[in-house]
């Protein structure tokens, strides 16, 4: 346990220390942002109603951005290899890694986001609620980029690949995380429908990706 | 027996090629049966003579998802029986499924123009087979980014398998955030209840189709393994003759 | 056989699935064919597999 633990604090450690990582998603995320009215146009009414569908695309392609750094550095530098002959469980390392690579780049997104909102016309209420989805559904966006980033990494391949393989199974998370958005600012629909099925996409997700990941690198490395 | 004979790349080939023209036979009197079939089916009350564009849609979209569900087997086979033709399998597939899965989204786009007024609605069935398009090209990505075959392949089992987890909740999603989205009412590919006379081509051709695909397959394993026996080789050349060029 | 107002898509259709088909099966058989060729070249530069110059050893 107390591994784990060293574990955690020596990424958000580095994480921080290094930088790059969740300064530059947010950025990355600020820029999509920025760009969306220029493509659609500075209305502000329709910019209110599709802007938790921006914050949301934005904040996937930004966790999307970040996630080649989840394993490749630990590759190059030999620590995955310790951490696959070491004494805790491989699945728990993967997912102390993902949680800490969460802390550092998803919940700056999450912080970042009611920000953001204000650019779109949205108001602090409906801010808010996209913030609390993005709350519950980025973790299952790293959860998923982590298998992305367990297979890029045994194939030494990463960037667009790494990107291809996982965004088709960021589909449900998108919808739900939108829908419940949407219930929340406009929708008919009760806001709790739709967040409840994107927390249990989150825990699946959690579940799903911690074993996947550790079998993609047990595979990989031998 | 017969089974664990296979698993021995050698006489898989020999198999193969004693099958394969009895399974290419078969299928060009599948493909004549089903296609008579077709022609004296009767037009559709909604559809009109559209209709038939389904005895090749239905079955592509059915092969599109049991090709895939076909890679999820073969990927329990690599990752935990370890079968020596498990990978080859897999990788002979993704192709084949993929192509499968074009053409039932092509014919899908091609039925709605007249019957929805639109190349392309986002109708749940037709999404999902969209992103089920998409994770084939991502398995025939991964498969094509690596060169070491074995490392490839338990790659590829890995993303095949949490696509196969996926694949059902993608599906529900899509059919919720459908019916959210729902604009009146649409005539939806497929009723629930086909009559006879449809169903009877409609088998017929499905049958077509899987045996196509079974031929498809044999013939590809047979050049995986192949080309898996052309690539030892020349690894064996490059090592036997340093610095003899090429 | 009438195919109504709609055969032209009817026809694309069908003509589709025999391009797609008929390039699946192009595919297939010029991938054997290249990998026939490229077992001849290599057995021609006397690189052949153990099992193939003795055959009473089965690899």
């Amino acid at each position: 346990m107390t591994a784990l633990a060293a574990l955690f604090v020596r990424d958000v450690r580095l994480a921080i220390r290094v930088g790059g990582g969740g300064g530059i998603g947010v950025l990355f995320f600020l820029i999509v942002v920025t760009l969306m009215p220029f493509a659609i146009g500075p209305d502000l009414a329709l910019l209110g109603r599709i802007g938790p569908a921006i914050l949301w695309l934005g904040a996937l392609l930004a966790s999307l951005l970040t996630l080649d750094r989840l394993l490749a550095m630990d590759q190059e530098d030999g620590s995955l290899d310790l951490m696959l002959t070491g004494r805790s469980p491989l699945e728990l390392a993967v997912a102390a890694k993902a949680l800490a690579h969460w802390l550092t780049t998803g919940l700056p997104l999450v912080i970042a986001a009611p920000l953001l909102g204000l650019f779109l016309n949205l108001d602090l209420g409906s801010s808010g609620a996209v913030a609390l989805t993005l709350l519950a559904g980025t973790p299952a966006l790293t959860f998923i980029g982590l298998i992305g980033a367990a297979l890029s990494v045994t194939l030494r391949r990463g960037g667009l690949l790494l990107a291809v393989l996982v965004m088709p199974l960021t589909v449900p998370v998108l919808i739900f995380g939108v829908a419940a958005s949407n219930a929340a600012l406009v929708g008919p629909l009760p806001f709790g429908t739709p967040f409840t099925i994107l927390c249990a996409l989150t825990l699946i997700s959690i579940v799903v990706g911690t074993f996947a990941a550790a079998t993609a690198l047990r595979h990989g490395m031998e | 027996m017969p089974i664990i004979d296979l698993a021995n790349p050698t006489r898989f080939l020999r198999f193969a090629e004693r099958a394969l023209p009895w399974l290419a036979g078969l299928t060009l009197l599948a493909f004549a049966a089903g296609l008579n079939l077709t022609l004296g089916a009767p037009d559709d009350y909604q559809q009109g003579a559209t209709v038939k564009i389904m005895f090749i849609h239905v079955p592509s979209a059915w092969l599109g998802m049991g090709i895939w569900a076909l890679m999820t087997i073969a990927a329990l086979g690599t990752l935990v029986w370890r079968h020596p033709l498990a990978d080859v399998a897999a990788k002979a597939a993704a192709p084949v499924g993929a192509a499968f899965t074009l053409l039932c989204l092509v014919t899908g786009s091609l039925w709605g123009r007249p019957m929805w007024g639109a190349y392309w609605v986002w109708d749940a069935r037709l999404t999902s087979v969209l992103v089920l398009f998409l994770m084939y090209l991502g398995v025939m990505a991964l498969w094509r980014t690596v060169d070491d075959p074995a490392r490839a392949g338990r790659a590829a089992a890995i993303l095949t398998l949490v696509g196969a987890i996926n694949l059902p909740i993608i599906k529900f999603s899509v059919d919720w955030w459908n019916t959210l989205h729902q604009p009146a009412s649409v005539l939806r590919l497929a009723g629930p209840s086909i009559h006879p006379s449809i169903l009877i081509p409609l088998l017929a051709m499905t049958l077509a189709f899987v045996l196509l695909f079974l031929a498809l397959h044999l013939a590809a394993m047979r050049n995986e393994i192949l080309r898996r026996r052309v690539r030892s080789l020349m690894m064996m050349q490059a090592q036997t003759a340093p610095g003899s060029g090429s | 056989m009438n195919l109504g107002p709609h055969a032209p898509f009817i026809v694309a259709a069908y003509g589709i699935a025999t391009f797609v088909i008929g390039a699946l099966i192009a595919w297939v058989m010029l991938d054997h064919r290249a990998q026939l060729r490229a077992l001849d070249d290599l057995e021609l530069r006397g690189v052949t597999r153990r099992s193939d110059r003795a055959p009473e050893k089965t690899a």
